[in-house]
């Protein structure tokens, strides 16, 4: 029932990642992780509020080197080509100090030439049809964060990563997101996807991966995930009670 | 001595009457500071796009040293060019003390520290904020130094302001290596140190209402600028 790229169109699958730590002043953020992604389905990253979530997102994304342990994508250590057939949308959207269509030239530019009728049909896709010319700093939180995410298509990323898209959206807009990363999905992209919202774990995690301190505590198929997850941390969670 | 009243008068008949020795002053103390800033800007932004990005070693002094030059007194930025420009200097062949071109050259030393120091820092604040982004991005160094160049355009065009209010109200560095020439090297403020001290305070006071109207005129900028700035968030 669950689409099977067989790894995928990308050559960046399996994403190893062996023994990786991250240690701030001896506190141990990252602990020992050894993770294997190794489909090209929707991985879906859970854990509560400073699990490490987005610092592990970092990581591999090559945002910031580790303590220790390797990273691998298919096989390659991270190398600004790499980089370059990812996309990243951040927790906290970072928008350039232009317009919303300068924002989307600006990653456009960056791939090659400026293609003005994708870049408009991506604004529409967002629902900024109608802030094409607006500074892209005067949108409201929500806003930006689609217009991050449709930067990052421009980037047509073979891997596209988002940490939390959708914490600051209205439903109707939470559900625009979740349609377009599904498009992404389809048309080939590996999908890692930060959230805390349940339901939205659910809808779009044919992979869990549970986090929670630093550890990786659980790494299931989505179905097997909510039916029946294996450590106290993920059931607690999940039934939302406090996690210790 | 010509009582206050009547200076001012004779001030602003001069003003008014586009008098040609009060334009050709002018004229030469704008081409000399905006020259300096044009140099100073290229220069000085370029030192904040390095400096900001970089991480190598040095890169703590140099902000440290930017800093500390940022407050050279002119007179002594003046001494220090008229040494190499004078004829025992080591720049001595090139003849330039008291020429246009000396004057020019101090006031860039004076105001590139000035440029430099100031948008360090601005870039410095904005690359902290993209820096993610651009890596994300896999950008070259020179389109990471452009980009941010261009987002910190509104505060770099202030930091801009700044060097040249400096350059066009010091008086300190340009009269030792300009030597206030009639005709040649006099400029505002020049002028103005030299018609003050022989007692011709007409002059003196219609280069003085220009120059408070150019300094009015920098700083409602700045302020239209940062207003700007901040409607479009783009501050
Ligand atoms: N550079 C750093 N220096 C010190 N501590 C850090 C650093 N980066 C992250 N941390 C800490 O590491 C922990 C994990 O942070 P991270 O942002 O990855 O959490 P998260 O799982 O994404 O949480 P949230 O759900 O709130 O976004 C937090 O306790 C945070 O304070
Ligand atoms: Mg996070």
């Amino acid at each position: 029932m669950q689409k099977r790229f067989t790894n995928g169109k990308t050559g960046l699958i399996p994403l190893e990642v062996s023994g990786l730590s991250y240690h701030a002043d001896d506190r141990p953020l990252l602990d020992a992780l050894d993770v294997r992604i190794s489909s090209a389905d929707r991985t879906v990253i859970m854990g509560p509020n400073g699990a490490g979530k987005s610092l592990f997102l970092r990581i591999i994304h090559g945002l910031i080197a580790p303590g220790a342990g390797d990273v691998r994508w298919g096989g390659r250590a991270m190398s600004d080509d790499v980089r370059r057939r990812q996309a990243m949308v951040f927790q906290r959207p970072v928008l350039l100090r232009r317009s919303v269509a300068g924002n989307m030239d600006f990653a456009l530019s960056l791939r090659g030439a400026i293609d003005e009728e994708k870049r408009d049909a991506l604004i529409e896709r967002v629902g900024l049809g109608n802030a094409r010319d607006q500074p892209a700093r005067t949108l409201s939180g929500g806003e930006q964060q689609r217009l991050a995410l449709a930067r990052a298509l421009a980037l047509e990323p073979e891997v596209l990563m988002l940490d939390e898209p959708t914490a600051n959206l209205d439903p109707a807009s939470v559900l625009m997101i979740e349609e377009i990363v599904n498009e992404a999905h389809h048309a080939g992209a590996k999908i890692i996807f930060v959230t805390h919202d349940l339901s939205q774990a659910r809808r779009l995690g044919d992979e869990i991966i549970f986090m929670h301190r630093g550890k990786i505590l659980e790494q299931t198929q989505g179905d097997v995930f909510f039916k029946a997850p294996q450590s106290q941390a993920a059931r607690d969670f999940i039934e939302g009670r406090i996690v210790t | 001595m010509q009582d206050f009243g009547n200076a001012l008068e004779l001030a602003i008949r001069l003003v008014a009457s586009g008098d040609s020795d009060l334009m050709e002053i002018i004229a030469l103390s704008l081409r000399v500071s905006l020259t300096a800033l044009l140099v100073s800007a290229i220069l000085g932004f370029s030192i904040g796009a390095l400096v900001a990005t970089s991480t190598f070693k040095g890169r703590g002094a140099i902000k440290i040293l930017l800093s500390a030059l940022m407050g050279l007194p002119p007179v002594v930025v003046g001494l220090i060019v008229y040494i190499f420009l004078s004829n025992a200097g080591p720049l001595g062949w090139t003849q330039l003390l008291y020429t246009p071109t000396a004057m020019i050259i101090a006031q860039t030393l004076l105001i590139t520290p000035i440029i430099g120091a100031l948008s360090t820092q601005v870039i410095e604040d904005i690359y902290l904020e993209y820096k993610d982004f651009f890596t994300s991005l896999a950008m070259s160094r020179r389109a990471v130094a452009g980009a941010l160049l261009w987002d910190g355009r509104y505060s770099l065009l202030t930091v801009a302001l700044a060097g040249f209010g400096r350059a066009i109200a010091e008086v300190g560095a340009i009269i030792i290596v300009g030597g206030n020439i009639n005709h040649l090297t006099r400029v505002m403020t020049t002028a103005i140190a030299l018609e003050t001290s022989k007692g011709d305070l007409a002059l003196a006071m219609a280069l003085g209402l220009i120059l408070i109207v150019v300094s009015l005129a920098i700083n409602a900028s700045v302020i239209a600028l940062n207003l700007t700035a901040k409607r479009y968030a783009y501050a």
